[in-house]
């Protein structure tokens, strides 16, 4: 992303979208830009009274989970689970593009082992849902070189920690065709699958793989936390032209939400408002966004007033959305389940203190898992993961003590 | 398992309700309209059609029994196989009953344990597959390496693990034996040369070539076993690994625990070719009845024979079943009929099997084996009882072992101020 010298970045809105509730939603992202600038041009120091506006305005276009998205629904909505709703947003997209097919390991007769492509098979047929032997380094590449050819296949790890013998496709492979052939290929596929620190899993299926990727150019990568942006941004990735990482978390597949009925895409590189506030940012993602509401709770009894987003897009960040939020309440916390070192919010942080260093009251906050293989016994594995408590904790020491 | 008359009548069952479709044929199986039954029984019966259920065997006057291994040992690469018959002695017989019966008695409470939430996460349970665990033993010392996949219960008790450690580590008790930080999938003995326990399908073969190497490189006298599933035959790794131990001479065993299943897909469904140990032109194999303790037993000696006379790897596909499902978040039904889980408990259970040698060569009267099954019982009970009184592990343990480090380094918790531990 194009950083000028303390200018805000516009979202980056390619790929097609087509849905007349998602250009409602570009146009949402596009008018605030232009608030943006102007606002920009005439507060530079100080938080911007224009500011509570545009957080409205993200807050409805971006369905959250306390307000049970009945706002940017015009009908009732139904409820439904986690991978339910990734189901749909897949068999959505499957019956609207001919082109679009999975391939993974028990995605097919078994009906994935998250119960996300249950009955596809029956439905497309066993060409289109592919089960695959184990082999994730071969049929990753197979996909790359098939999502060359012009298809749209979306790659099911079981685990992502599978996908570290894939690897080398898709950060060889995956990432720098389109650059290297000079903007000749273009490589529409979507890998998928579950991440994250579970209920003991022990150490080599609980991996957080977005600090491997995301150094990696030409990848886009997003995480999913409710129903309602899991359907909306596996829509979006696989309508996007470039290669898309989507990380879903083993703990998360079984979270209930009322999402809309009518057709609806998310913006891939856009963050969400999960509360707004005004004393500190509270920049999260994917598992750790339940423990940041959790430890909101306490907070608020406290009299803080926290503003949680989001971010969604891990690469490239939403710099927009989370610039915004810094130049209101001048203190961020980063809360996140990658490993410490190189992680996430490693980055994260670097990146806002290099563009919105003058708007920082004190030091960027970033708590994450240990640098640790995850141990499987069960109170280990709780110390390695960010608890809410903790998080309270830190919040505290940012914003001091009341 | 040998071509009986039940097993016929299966198939004929099958049979008569239409299913005349055979899975090789079509590829790629429809589902429901599939009859596993069919494919599998028919194979077996195929390999030993008149032999009879029982397992022949014959004492001789010095106290030494003949049992025969009735399914003929498939060679590739290979001029002779092991003998069809081999030679036991009552100890042996009620030693290999012992250790058999204690992994299925574990392994039985370790699912009750799962379903009561004391083990938490993955779970994947050996029933079925306790042969290959113990005729391993018959054959390889502890001075020979041992590395196997997740499913590493029964080969970690074959090891020599007891199992108050595995239901310790189980449950993520301090006294498990990877101190509660690895977990069902992690278990490693490291006096008995048990490697591990490894997590990733695929991750064994070129492990284990490693071993083999570290044999071979200190010129040791010792072979390593390197265990891998049916699931696993299509990895990349896989067939990097043959290439670099045949081209090496590596003392190694390639071992397939072949159960036909990788978690819910058939083998016909993800190998074009699949039977494991032919695959490779340039390593000999052998394949084995992996439910006749005595069958694996023979192949692994023939196995390490091999290896030891420095003629390079050797692999050994031992057909196998498991009764549980791949792990215990799968039932294990739907991919597989109940007809075929009971006709394999039924024909082709290993324990069985030598209770009805013991039986028949009246070694020990059927009262006196249900009395040891009691007292088995009874110690994987209490085992269990104390494995979950054990204390899990403290905090400190969440940064020990990162490093192997006596050099000072600081390791930093969650916030950098308050947290800090020095390495040890």
């Amino acid at each position: 992303m194009a950083m000028a010298a303390a200018a805000p970045t516009v979202p980056i809105c390619h790929g097609r979208r087509a849905s007349p509730c998602s250009s409602k939603q570009v146009s949402v992202s596009v008018s605030v830009a232009m608030r943006a600038w102007a606002s920009k041009s005439s507060s530079l120091s100080s938080s911007s009274s224009k500011s509570p506006r545009l957080v409205a305005a993200h807050a409805t276009a971006v369905a959250t989970k306390e307000a049970a998205s009945t706002t940017s629904s015009s009908q009732g909505g139904h409820e439904l689970l986690m991978f339910e709703a990734l189901r749909e947003g897949l068999s959505e997209e499957m019956e609207r593009d001919p082109k679009v097919c999975v391939i993974g390991e028990d995605v097919g007769d078994y009906g994935g082992s998250y119960k996300v492509t249950k009955g596809f098979s029956e439905k497309f047929g066993s060409w289109r849902v592919l089960d695959t032997p184990i082999a994730e380094n071969s049929f990753t590449g197979m996909a790359i070189g098939s999502a060359m050819t012009g298809l749209r296949p979306v790659v099911e790890g079981m685990n992502m920690g599978f996908l570290l013998l894939a690897y080398n496709q898709i950060a060889n492979n995956c990432g720098m065709l389109h650059y290297t052939s000079g903007g000749q290929f273009t490589i529409p596929i979507v890998i998928r699958g579950p991440g994250g620190v579970g209920r003991q899993l022990g150490a080599e299926h609980s991996q957080r793989l977005e600090s491997y990727f995301q150094s990696v150019p030409g990848l886009q990568m997003v995480a999913c936390s409710t129903p309602y942006n899991a359907k909306g941004l596996m829509k979006a990735a696989i309508r996007c032209e470039n290669p898309v990482i989507l990380y879903e978390h083993v703990l998360l597949y079984n979270l209930k939400e009322k999402i809309p009925d009518e057709e609806y895409v998310c913006c891939l590189e856009e963050a969400e408002m999960v509360r707004p506030g005004t004393e500190i940012t509270i920049l999260t993602y994917s598992r750790m966004r339940y423990h940041v509401t959790q430890a909101a709770k306490t907070l608020v009894d406290r009299g803080y007033d926290p503003e949680i987003i989001d971010i969604r897009s891990l690469k490239p960040f939403d710099m927009y959305t989370i610039g915004e939020s810094v130049r209101k309440t001048h203190r961020v916390l980063i809360v996140e389940e990658c490993m410490r070192t190189g992680g996430i919010g490693a980055s994260l942080r670097s990146a806002i203190m290099e563009s919105f260093w003058d708007e920082l009251d004190g030091p960027i906050g970033c708590l994450s898992s240990q640098d640790v293989p995850t141990p499987y016994s069960g109170p280990l594995e709780e110390l390695t993961v960010v608890q809410p408590h903790q998080i309270v904790t830190a919040v505290e020491n940012l914003c001091g003590k009341k | 398992m040998n071509g009986s008359k039940s097993m016929l009548k299966l198939a004929a069952a099958a049979l008569s309700k239409g299913l005349q479709e055979s899975p090789l044929k079509s590829g790629l199986a429809e589902k429901g309209n599939f009859c596993r039954t069919v494919f599998l029984t028919r194979r077996y019966s195929a390999e030993c059609s008149g032999k009879e259920t029982n397992p022949t065997s014959k004492k001789s006057d010095s106290g030494e029994i003949d049992v025969e291994i009735p399914v003929k040992f498939d060679l590739h690469l290979l001029e002779s196989g092991p003998s069809q018959v081999t030679t036991t002695n009552k100890e042996e017989l009620m030693k290999i009953y012992t250790d058999m019966q204690i992994i299925r008695r574990a392994e039985i409470a370790a699912d009750m344990l799962f379903k009561s939430q004391m083990i938490r996460g993955f779970c994947h349970l050996y029933d079925g597959q306790e042969a290959v665990s113990v005729g391993l033993e018959r054959a390889l010392s502890y001075d020979d390496n041992v590395i196997t996949a997740y499913r590493d219960h029964g080969i970690f008790l074959g090891r020599g693990g007891t199992v108050f450690e595995l239901f310790s580590e189980l449950m993520g008790k301090r006294t498990g034996c990877a101190l509660g930080k690895g977990g069902s999938m992690h278990l490693y003995h490291r006096e008995h040369n048990f490697w591990g326990g490894w997590g990733i399908v695929g991750t064994t073969p070129p492990l284990g070539a490693g071993l083999a190497f570290g044999q071979k490189y200190e010129k040791k006298p010792n072979v390593t076993a390197a265990i891998y599933g049916d699931g696993a035959g299509n990895q990349g790794q896989l067939f990097e690994a043959q290439n670099l131990a045949a081209l090496w001479n590596l003392p190694l065993i390639l071992v397939i625990e072949n159960n036909h299943f990788g978690m819910g897909t058939a083998e016909w469904r993800s190998s074009k070719k699949t039977t494991h140990y032919d695959r490779v032109s340039y390593i000999p194999g052998i394949k084995t009845d992996g439910m006749d303790v005595f069958a694996v037993g023979e192949a692994f000696k023939l196995c390490k024979e091999h290896c030891l006379s420095g003629k390079g790897p050797i692999t050994l596909e031992a057909d196998t079943y498991r009764y549980h499902g791949h792990s215990m978040s799968d039932p294990g039904s739907t991919y597989r009929s109940r007809q075929e889980i009971q006709g394999m408990r039924q024909e082709r259970d290993p324990i069985e099997r030598v209770r009805k040698i013991i039986l028949k060569e009246e070694l020990a009267t059927n009262e006196e084996l249900k009395d040891l099954d009691k007292q088995i019982r009874h110690e994987v009970d209490e085992a269990s009882a104390k494995a979950r009184e054990a204390e899990f592990p403290g905090e400190e343990e969440l940064f020990a072992n990162i490093y192997k480090a006596d050099s000072g380094l600081i390791v930093t918790g969650c916030d950098r101020k308050h947290s800090k531990v020095q390495m040890s």
